[in-house]
């Protein structure tokens, strides 16, 4: 794969990773207008972590969209272990095809496939398993690559878990178990926003030396400064994947913002599962272009929005 | 083995031929799948031996994973695992399979419509010396709670194995239930089993008495003394507590018209408040429910136990001389 990125001219390179953030900013305003519409949702964890969703969808994953199976073999899979920031993930699901882009404003409707957290129930294609109850997904990450290796399936698990999430006893539970059993098929991602609902992580309670932990249970850590940075998220991905079949498993601790890159979002964790009203939507959405068309929004709500 | 005074086996409509574990007929019958079906893997915390997957782990360690003692992550890869494909049984002290994990169990295996099959042994106040802190009497109530999860909680050796293969058939999650102690073994090695039928084991027309796990040898004791005193039982297995066999107790309690349930548990959620619940709806009859009285439970010897939380064979007979009482009263 790096090899791939190599032998493109720097141009081309620098005109993939636009495009990609062309997508991510469309995510964005998809996040802002369900949570907009649903009167509920957690945009700021969506906000932060959309940037690597959508490289590791548009770019990184061997995946075979529109076709969805479950078991995911002969093709990489995906877990959202932190599930509240679904609406970042079901936007990128859509867009990449796993099914119809005007489901979004179904988003924690009555008999919607797109619940308030992931779930499996109603089929919605591209889940694997219900999560929003925090600390389970990685464990489930952790067995479905264990899945594959005892399948003989050469592909990769990847599974984002949020920082405030590691405060939960199973994630190093998770942890210890991928690192004794040389889970080496699996890349995970914290996206490392230090927001969580009643304040900043490191206040709430303190990760400790983070790097350090997943080291201590034998894990190979990468460290991405700018989790935002759709250039510096594409190059750590790379990079896992070709450590990746090496006897550990990868993590990428993403320095993400909350909110980003709303200016009244930016690093406050009173975004953490608040929507905004109709002059924050309004705002926000002027921050971020529409590059690649809104998903279908009944007209009259979109003009009492965006008209002043 | 354990014979109420002045009983002796040939009294008994079943008698016992031998006394084995019913932990071990699970162990046994894992043992059994995993020469059947190499997507048949095994998950424990720290317990394997206890439980009995020791056959297993030794014949099939490719598929043996030892999460050590870390429950909540054994259930979360076992839902991973059934996700690629897989038939993973992950089994544990009662305790810590079930309560220990009940949101585990709930969101990433339940709600998720994981093919994941969980397996408690030590259940009960018949785990013994180790008191209370292991005895759980809660599990019945916590697993029977859960959308789409199956409760089977075996009575002997084989039954036990027996419920182990019918769970693998089942599509979808199982709480298998069973204890840890030598237990007779009575039921007739072709007993057929099937998931969610009771097993009617004699008919009768004075009171119907239903017995689940290691309570089916206690209350088949209290059958021959009611025998003896004239009074016709219709006595029935429950294995599968959900779903419940609604049909054969509605039948059995029309006819009887008095209801005992017997079970190694709390009288809230267990066996007792599942048949009360089914009866109530359709054949209000006098039931009297045989279960622990929302006590916790403490060290001592299986019997000893048992009697102390009113649980012994004359507990029983006590409860159906009253339920008949009520019954004449009505």
């Amino acid at each position: 794969m790096e090899a791939v990125l190599e032998e493109k001219s720097t141009d081309q390179a620098a005109q993939r990773i636009h495009q990609l953030e062309q997508i991510a900013t469309q995510v964005r305003r998809d996040v802002l207008w369900m949570t907009y519409l649903a009167r509920s949702g957690h945009p700021g964890g969506s906000l932060s972590a959309a940037d690597f969703l959508v490289a590791l969808y548009f770019d990184v994953m061997d995946i075979h969209p529109p076709h969805f199976q479950m078991d995911s073999i002969g093709e990489d899979a995906f877990i959202l272990s932190n599930g509240h920031i679904c609406p970042a993930w079901y936007s990128v699901l859509a867009r990449r095809g796993y099914f119809p882009l005007e489901e979004l404003a179904t988003f924690r409707r009555i008999h919607s496939r797109l619940q308030g957290h992931p779930a499996t129930l109603e089929g919605l294609p591209g889940v694997r398993i219900a999560t929003g109850s925090l600390g389970q997904g990685l464990s489930v990450a952790v067995g479905l690559a264990l899945g594959k290796r005892l399948r003989k399936d050469p592909h990769i698990v990847y599974c984002m878990v949020g920082d405030g999430e590691l405060q939960e006893g199973q994630i190093w539970e998770a942890i210890a178990f991928a690192g004794h059993y040389q889970i080496d098929n699996l890349i995970v991602a914290v996206d490392w926003n230090n927001q969580q609902i009643d304040g900043q992580v490191e206040h709430v309670m303190s990760l400790g030396d983070l790097p350090a932990r997943w080291r201590a249970l034998r894990w190979t850590v990468i460290e991405v400064a700018e989790g935002n940075q759709m250039a510096q998220v594409l190059q750590a991905l790379y990079q896992a994947r070709t450590l990746a079949f090496q006897g550990k498993p990868i993590v990428l601790l993403l320095r993400t913002h909350m909110g980003y890159p709303i200016d009244f979002m930016l690093d406050n964790h009173r975004w953490h599962g608040v929507p905004p009203n109709r002059e924050q939507l309004r705002a926000a959405l002027a921050q971020l272009p529409e590059t690649l068309g809104d998903f279908p929004i009944p007209e009259t709500i979109r003009q009492e929005v965006l008209s002043q | 083995m354990y014979l109420y005074d002045g009983l002796a086996p040939s009294d008994l409509i079943f008698p016992p031929y031998d006394e084995l574990e019913t932990r071990r007929g699970f162990g046994d019958a894992l043992f059994e799948l995993g020469k059947q079906n190499t997507r048949v893997v095994a998950l424990a915390a720290d317990l394997a031996e206890s439980i009995r997957m020791d056959k297993f782990m030794k014949h099939f360690p490719d598929r043996f994973f030892q999460c050590g003692i870390a429950e909540a992550n054994m259930i979360g890869v076992a839902a991973g695992l059934a996700t690629a494909g897989f038939l993973p049984f992950a089994g544990s002290f009662a305790n810590f399979i079930t309560g220990r994990v009940f949101d585990q169990i709930r969101q990433s295996i339940c709600y998720s419509r994981k093919n994941v099959k969980l397996a408690g042994s030590h259940a009960g106040l018949t785990l013994g010396e180790d008191g209370a802190s292991h005895q759980i009497l809660e599990d019945i109530a916590l697993m029977r709670s859960l959308p789409y999860m199956v409760v089977i909680n075996p009575c002997d050796y084989w039954q036990t194995y027996q419920a182990t293969l019918a769970a693998a058939r089942h599509e979808g999650p199982v709480y298998l239930r069973f204890g840890r102690p030598k237990w007779p073994v009575f039921l007739p090695r072709s007993m057929p089993f099937q998931l969610g039928k009771a097993l009617i084991l004699k008919e009768g027309k004075d009171v119907t008495l239903i017995a689940t796990g290691h309570m089916v040898w206690m209350a088949m004791q209290a059958e021959a003394i009611l025998r003896q005193e004239g009074i016709d039982v219709e006595f029935i297995n429950i294995h599968t507590i959900k779903p419940l066999d609604e049909e054969t107790i509605r039948r059995s309690a029309q006819k009887t018209g008095a209801v005992v349930t017997c079970e190694e548990h709390q009288i809230w959620g267990g066996l007792g408040e599942a048949v009360a619940a089914c009866l109530a709806q359709s054949t209000p009859v006098p039931i009297e429910i045989v279960g622990v009285q929302g006590r916790f439970g403490q060290s001592g010897k299986p019997i000893e136990l048992l009697k102390e939380y009113g649980l012994d064979v004359p507990d029983i007979v006590r409860a159906v001389h009253r339920v008949l009482q009520r019954k004449q009263q009505q």
